[in-house]
C-alpha cells in the first residue's frame, strides 16, 4: 500500500525528517492561500501515486500569485496518466545546492533489508542504478539487531557526501530505516535530499510504501489508505471481491485459480495469438459465489470480447466451480461474451456433468481452451 | 530414493485444530504420511484424526521423534510458528501459510543461517515424494511416482505440468513447491542441488515466473554444476512492468529487472530448454530422458 507524498512527508516530520513547510489544498483559492501563508517561491504538486509526475505537468513551480493560480488551474483536475487529480501539495520551494538520495528496501535477494545513499539525487534513481551501479552505495541490515549508527555514517561517507553535511544525511537515514522498520515498510525513500546553502538537508519528496501484508498489524496507516489511489475502476472493485486483478489491455478475459497458472494462461492466449485483458486469479479454494463475482468482473470490462475459465482444483473443487459458473450464467437472458471452461483436478469429472454446456463450451486441455477463447475473441472484435 | 521426505519422515502438523491445518492433516494421513503428532499452544493433550497434539514444537519432537513440521498458521502469527520449528529443532520445516510480513521472513531467514533446518516455503503448495509422503496442501492423486524431478514457485501451475507429465507417462521422484514470496527458505539452487544429488531422478522441470533474480541464480548453477538435465518453464512474459501477479515476489521492477526474457535467456545460455507452453516443456523432458 502506497502513502500519498503529503501523508508520507507528515510521518517523516513525525519522526524529525525535515520538510519543507506545505499544506494540501483542493481549490485554487485554497491553493492561493497556503502559497500566501508558506510564501513564495512554492511548489504546486500533484497528489497521485504515479512515477514522473513533474515531467508529466503534475507539479509546477510558482514564483507569485499568478503562476500560483495558473499552476493550480492546470493541475487540479488534470488527469495524469490516467489518474484524476483532485488534491495538490502546496509547499515552500527549496533553494538548494545540492540533491542527494536516501532509501530504504527489502533486498529479496539476500533476504535482508538494505539502506542505500547517493549523490546522485534528484533524477530517476533506477536509472541511476541501470547505467552506474556503484554510484549507490548500499549497506545491508541485520534486522535482528537494527541499523548500527556506524553503518549509516558508513554508507554516507563512501557514497562521498560532502562532510558539512554528512552527520545530517546520516542521521536522516538512520531515521529512515527506524520509520521503514517499526512501520512495516517494503520502500522507503527521500529523492531529493535537497543541501540548503547553509548546509541543512531537507526532504523535498517522500515515498513510503507499507507491506499490504503487514497492515493488520498498523491500523494508524491502514486507515490513510486511499480508496480511490488505484485509477482502475475495475481494479477498485477487484479490492471488494478480494480477488488478485490486474487489468491489461487485450479482449481475452482470463480467470483462474493460483498465481503462476493465471499467468500461463495469460501468456498461452499471447501465444496463440490472442490478447490477454486481465489477470484473475480466484484464489485457493474459491466457492460459487466467488466464481460467480469473477464472471462479473470480467464480464464488466468493455474490452472483453470471450472469456477463459481455468480451473486446475487442489484444495478448489470442480464441482463447486461448476455450480457457480452455471448461477453466475443462468440470471442472463443471453450470455454477454462465450466463456471457455477447462476444469481439471479435484472432482473435475463431477464439475464437467453439472457444467451447462448450453451456457458454457467446454475444453479438455489448458492449450485447447485457450484456443477456443482466442478465436470467440476474432470473431467477436 | 527421492528427495526430502519419504515414508519414514515423522511429521508434526503445527496448527493441526485449525480449520486448514485440520483438513489438510487428514489429507496427508490418507495419502499415507506420517503424521506422529500436532503442536498448537493451549492444546496439548488433545487428541486430532488420532494424532497427540502437544503445546509446543520442541515437546511434540521430543515426544514423538519427529524430523518435520508443517506450518499452517494464520499469518500474523507464522513468523514465530516457524521460529519455533527451527528452534526445536526439527530437520524440516515447510510453511504453506501465505501473507506473511515481508520483515517476519527477514528475521526468520537470519535464523536460517544459523541452524540446521531447511525451511521450504512459506506461500507455497508443499512437498511431495508420490507414494510415499506429502507434506502440505498438494492433492496426492494428481501425481505418480517416476523418475523427473519437479521444483516450481506456484502451486497450480506445478499441479499442470505434472498432469501433462503424466499423460506422457513420466512420474515423479519428489515435487517441490518453493512458495512465491520474495523471501523463501529454500530456492532454486537449493532445491536443484537436492535433485542433482539423488540417483532416482533422471531429469528436472524447473517452473519459475517473473520477478527477483532466483531463476538467473539456477541458471548459473545449472550451467556450472549439474550434470542432470533440466527444462524449464517461466510464466508471466505478458505481465505488465510494476504490477504485482499475485504472488507477493511476481512483479517486474519498473527499472526491467525480474523480466521473463531475463529468465528465459539466462536459462537458454545454461543449455536449458524452456518450453513455451506446459506441453512443450513434456516434450523437452521427453527428449531429456
Amino acid at each position: 500500500m502506497k502513502l500519498h507524498e503529503y501523508q508520507a512527508k507528515q510521518v517523516f516530520a513525525d519522526a524529525g525528517i525535515p520538510t519543507p513547510a506545505a499544506e494540501l489544498a483542493e481549490s485554487v483559492d485554497e491553493v492561493l492561500a497556503v502559497a500566501e501563508e508558506v510564501g513564495y517561491p512554492v511548489a504546486v504538486k500533484a497528489q497521485v501515486q504515479v512515477g514522473g509526475r513533474g515531467k508529466a505537468g503534475g507539479i509546477k513551480l510558482a514564483e507569485g500569485e499568478d503562476e500560483a493560480r495558473e499552476a493550480a488551474e492546470d493541475i487540479l483536475g488534470m488527469d495524469l496518466k490516467g489518474f484524476h487529480v483532485d488534491r495538490v501539495l502546496v509547499e515552500e520551494a527549496v533553494d538548494f545546492t545540492n540533491e542527494l538520495y536516501v532509501g530504504v528496501t527489502m533486498d529479496r535477494g539476500e533476504g535482508k533489508p538494505v539502506t542505500m545513499v547517493s549523490t546522485r539525487g534528484g533524477v530517476n534513481i533506477e536509472e541511476v542504478a541501470d547505467e552506474d551501479p556503484d554510484a549507490i552505495v548500499r549497506e545491508h541490515v541485520d534486522p535482528a539487531f537494527g541499523m548500527h549508527p556506524y553503518q549509516a555514517r558508513k554508507a554516507v561517507y563512501e557514497a562521498g557526501v560532502d562532510r558539512a553535511i554528512a552527520n545530517g544525511v546520516a542521521s536522516v537515514l538512520q531515521t529512515l530505516y527506524t520509520l521503514w522498520d517499526e512501520r512495516d515498510g517494503s520502500d522507503a525513500e527521500i529523492n531529493p535530499l535537497m543541501v540548503t546553502a547553509d548546509d541543512e538537508v531537507i526532504a523535498a519528496d517522500a515515498v513510503m510504501n507499507i507491506d499490504e501484508d503487514a497492515l493488520f498489524r498498523r491500523p494508524e496507516l491502514a486507515e490513510m489508505e486511499d480508496e480511490s489511489a488505484s485509477g482502475d475502476e475495475l481494479e477498485r472493485k477487484a479490492d471488494e471481491y478480494g480477488f488478485d486483478y490486474v487489468r491489461l489491455d487485450g479482449d481475452v478475459g482470463i480467470i483462474g485459480n493460483g498465481a503462476g497458472l493465471v499467468m500461463t494462461t495469460l501468456d498461452l492466449v499471447d501465444h496463440y495469438g490472442g490478447s490477454p485483458a486481465n489477470f484473475l486469479d480466484v484464489g485457493g479454494g474459491a466457492k460459487a459465489d466467488r466464481t460467480a463475482n469473477a464472471l462479473d468482473m470480467v464480464f464488466s470490462d468493455d474490452n472483453v470480447d470471450s472469456v477463459v475459465f481455468n480451473i486446475f482444483g487442489g484444495i478448489t473443487r470442480g464441482d463447486e466451480v461448476a455450480n457457480g459458473i452455471n448461477q453466475a450464467l443462468e440470471q442472463f437472458d443471453e450470455i454477454p461474451k462465450p466463456v471457455v471452461v477447462r476444469l481439471a483436478g479435484t472432482n473435475w469429472e463431477e464439475g464437467l456433468e453439472i457444467l451447462n454446456e448450453d451456457l458454457v463450451t467446454v475444453e479438455e486441455t489448458l492449450e485447447d481452451a485457450v484456443q477456443r477463447a482466442v478465436e470467440y475473441a476474432e470473431v467477436e472484435a | 530414493m527421492s528427495v526430502l521426505v519419504d515414508d519414514d519422515t515423522r511429521v508434526i502438523v503445527q496448527g493441526i485444530t485449525g480449520g486448514e491445518g485440520n483438513f489438510h492433516a487428514e489429507q496427508m494421513i490418507e495419502y499415507g504420511t506420517d503424521v506422529v503428532a500436532g503442536a498448537v499452544p493451549g492444546k496439548g493433550g488433545q487428541e486430532v484424526h488420532g494424532v497427540p497434539v502437544y503445546d509446543t514444537v520442541e515437546q511434540a519432537a521430543r515426544e514423538e521423534d519427529a524430523d518435520a513440521s508443517v506450518v499452517f498458521v494464520p499469518p500474523a502469527f507464522a513468523g514465530d510458528a516457524v521460529f519455533e520449528a527451527l528452534d526445536a529443532p526439527i530437520d524440516l520445516a515447510v510453511a504453506i501459510t501465505e501473507g506473511i510480513p515481508t520483515q517476519d521472513m527477514a528475521t526468520v531467514n537470519k535464523r536460517l543461517g544459523e541452524v540446521d533446518t531447511r525451511l521450504i516455503g512459506p506461500n507455497c503448495p508443499g512437498i511431495i515424494t508420490p507414494g510415499e509422503a506429502k507434506l502440505g496442501i498438494l492433492p496426492g492423486n494428481i501425481f505418480s511416482a517416476g523418475s523427473v524431478g519437479l521444483v516450481s514457485r506456484s502451486g497450480t501451475l506445478t499441479y499442470q505440468v505434472v498432469d501433462t507429465l503424466n499423460d506422457r507417462g513420466m512420474g515423479q521422484t519428489t515435487a517441490i513447491g518453493i512458495g512465491g514470496d520474495p523471501i523463501i527458505g529454500t530456492d532454486f539452487v537449493d532445491a536443484l542441488e537436492l535433485f542433482e544429488a539423488d540417483e532416482d531422478t533422471e531429469a528436472v522441470v524447473m517452473c519459475g515466473e517473473i520477478g527477483g533474480e532466483d531463476e538467473e541464480e539456477a541458471a548459473k548453477y545449472i550451467g556450472e554444476h549439474m550434470d542432470t538435465p533440466v527444462a524449464g518453464f517461466i510464466a508471466g512474459r505478458t505481465a505488465p512492468p510494476g504490477k504485482r501477479m499475485g504472488h507477493a515476489g511476481a512483479i517486474v521492477s519498473g527499472s526491467g529487472t525480474g523480466t521473463a526474457e531475463s529468465k528465459i535467456d539466462a536459462l537458454n545460455d545454461a543449455g536449458v530448454p524452456v518450453g513455451d507452453t506446459p506441453g512443450e516443456v513434456a516434450d523437452h523432458i521427453e527428449d531429456l530422458l
